[in-house]
């Protein structure tokens, strides 16, 4: 005779209804594919914010506005050498000309662009602990470059950042609020299945049975309802996930575009019906044992 | 000496109302067989409940083969349940169960391999006269034959006590001698019989069987002999 879950096939039949029997596969169902959704936002914002503070969190630029292109062209040389002198620059690159023509066509035309005074832009990438020191870097390349304004990028970036961060948490909360959810359904369930099954329960115990031995019937059950319900719950959200990530991908655009979801966030999402399962296991046994209890 | 049984000044009652059971005292020696006999809400079946561990009492003092279970504690109350078999005037078969799976119950229960719970079943399926009806649900059994699957169930384990509600009250005359004659049996080999009924000419169709007496909730013992058994019911093979 067969054994799972440490009881045998005809142990099972102890308690009668089938597989996805009532609502509370279902209601797991739903609860998993809320919570991978909310887990798959967080990680995709998690992801977006990595990739922005990777890009230009540690990047500053400087731009060196004179009208005077010798003056420009004498103060853009002073202030790269500088730079190099610099303790934490980790890079410096000038802007070339035609890059910086590139960028400024779309909005300003291609005529009139070789007459106007561009400034000179230079990119700085900083070593991380350089971070703190931007202000001594700007007095730096003031007293040599005067027409130098240092542009850092973590400054407009911090809103953004602050903003994905609070999302952040916002998904992990509605991850453990779901969480505690399903845990609640479970205990719920479980003291029905115990309501219905009592006159089971009672002679079960009157001929020997031991509470775990009760116990292990409904949490093997349960345990099942609930992988299937994580199952189904996570097939769906993982389809909708699929079909935002093509559609964020159409739009285009670099910020959206990088809201996206990395192989090893996979691994979690996959992971979420799994811990619900055992979380459920958890829920059924504990409850059932502390309803036995108050039986004598 | 210490019957397989004892009870010192039990008494039970159920919530705040008067007592079911008063000043219950006796001692019931192992390999004996008894009738309770009394009147309806003499407290019959309540005192069977205090025998097979369904209830414990307000006060008082039972002892269970030799040790104390008004105090045992929970984890140790299913190795005594094990070694008592209960026949139920319900039956309280579990519906969704065949037969078979009825019966089979205590041993897997008592965790018996599968391969060694077929014989055993079905020997005693074939006792009962139940061999056709293994693989039917208790819903498409007769009374009786349901009453015939809760006994086989009972002593499927040969348990050391047993212990049956009213067990010939759905059966034909004489399919109840048949029981009597396999509790008898079960007697013959060591187990100590309670058997509650309403019906006294079943008393006479055992031999060696005493009498316990309920009524309004005491143990009508006018002898002493339920609390100071004599001798030849203290050894029922010396009676034999």
């Amino acid at each position: 005779m067969s054994r799972f879950g440490g009881i045998s096939a005809a142990e099972r039949r102890l308690l009668p209804e089938g597989r996805a029997a009532g609502p509370m596969p279902w209601v797991i169902a739903i609860m998993t594919f809320l919570m991978v959704l909310a887990a798959a936002g967080g990680l995709g914002l998690r992801h977006s914010a990595a990739a922005l503070s990777a890009q230009l969190a540690d990047r500053i630029t400087i731009q060196i506005v004179d009208a005077n292109a010798a003056t420009r062209e004498r103060q853009a040389r002073a202030a790269i050498a500088e730079l190099h002198r610099l303790a934490g620059v980790r890079a410096v690159r000038r802007v070339a000309a035609p890059e910086m023509r590139a960028l400024l066509e779309p909005w300003l035309g291609r005529a009139g662009l070789d007459e106007l005074p561009l400034p000179v832009l230079i990119d700085v990438d900083l070593a991380p602990a350089a971070r703190r020191s931007v202000a001594a870097i700007e007095a730096a390349i003031t007293a040599v470059a005067p027409a130098a304004r240092i542009d850092d990028h973590a400054q407009w970036l911090a809103p953004l950042t602050g903003l994905i961060g609070s999302l952040k948490w916002l998904a992990l909360a509605l991850v453990l609020m779901m969480s505690a959810a399903t845990g609640f359904t479970v205990v719920l369930a479980a003291r029905a299945a115990l309501n219905t099954h009592r006159a089971t329960i009672d002679v079960m115990h009157l001929l020997g049975a031991t509470d775990i031995q009760i116990a292990r019937l409904f949490q093997r059950r349960i345990a099942l309802d609930a992988l299937f319900g994580g199952f189904v719950g996570f097939s769906a959200a993982a389809l909708v996930i699929l079909l935002l990530g093509q559609r964020i991908g159409g739009v285009g655009s670099d910020l959206i575009g990088s809201v996206a979801l990395p192989g090893s966030s996979w691994g979690m999402l996959v992971a979420l019906p799994i811990a619900g399962a055992l979380l459920a296991t958890v829920a059924a046994r504990l409850t059932v044992l502390n309803a036995l209890r108050r039986i004598l | 000496m210490g019957g397989i049984v004892q009870f010192e000044n039990v008494g039970l009652r159920y919530g705040t109302g008067a007592e079911t059971l008063s000043d219950v005292s006796f001692n019931l020696a192992a390999g004996s067989f008894y009738f309770l006999t009394g009147p309806s809400g003499a407290g019959k079946t309540s005192l069977l409940k205090l025998l097979y561990l369904a209830q414990r009492p307000s006060r008082g003092l039972i002892r269970l083969f030799g040790e104390d279970v008004v105090t045992l504690p929970r984890a140790r109350m299913p190795g005594f349940r094990r070694r008592i078999g209960v026949v139920f005037q319900d039956f309280r078969l579990i519906p969704y169960l065949s037969a078979f799976d009825n019966v089979a119950l205590p041993l897997r229960v008592a965790g018996m391999d599968e391969r060694e719970i077929e014989t055993p079943v079905n020997e005693m399926l074939a006792w009962v006269g139940l061999s056709a009806r293994a693989s039917a649900r208790p819903a498409t059994l007769s009374g009786g034959e349901q009453q015939r699957v809760a006994i086989a169930r009972a002593v499927i384990n040969r348990p050391e006590i047993l212990v049956a509600d009213e067990p010939t009250g759905n059966v034909d005359p004489e399919m109840a001698g048949r029981l009597l004659y396999l509790f008898d049996a079960l007697n013959k080999l060591g187990t100590t019989i309670i058997v509650a009924t309403h019906d006294v000419h079943l008393l006479s169709r055992v031999s060696n069987a005493r009498m316990m007496r309920l009524d309004r909730g005491r143990i009508a013992d006018p002898t002493g002999a339920l609390l100071h058994p004599p001798e030849a019911a203290k050894s029922p093979e010396a009676a034999r």
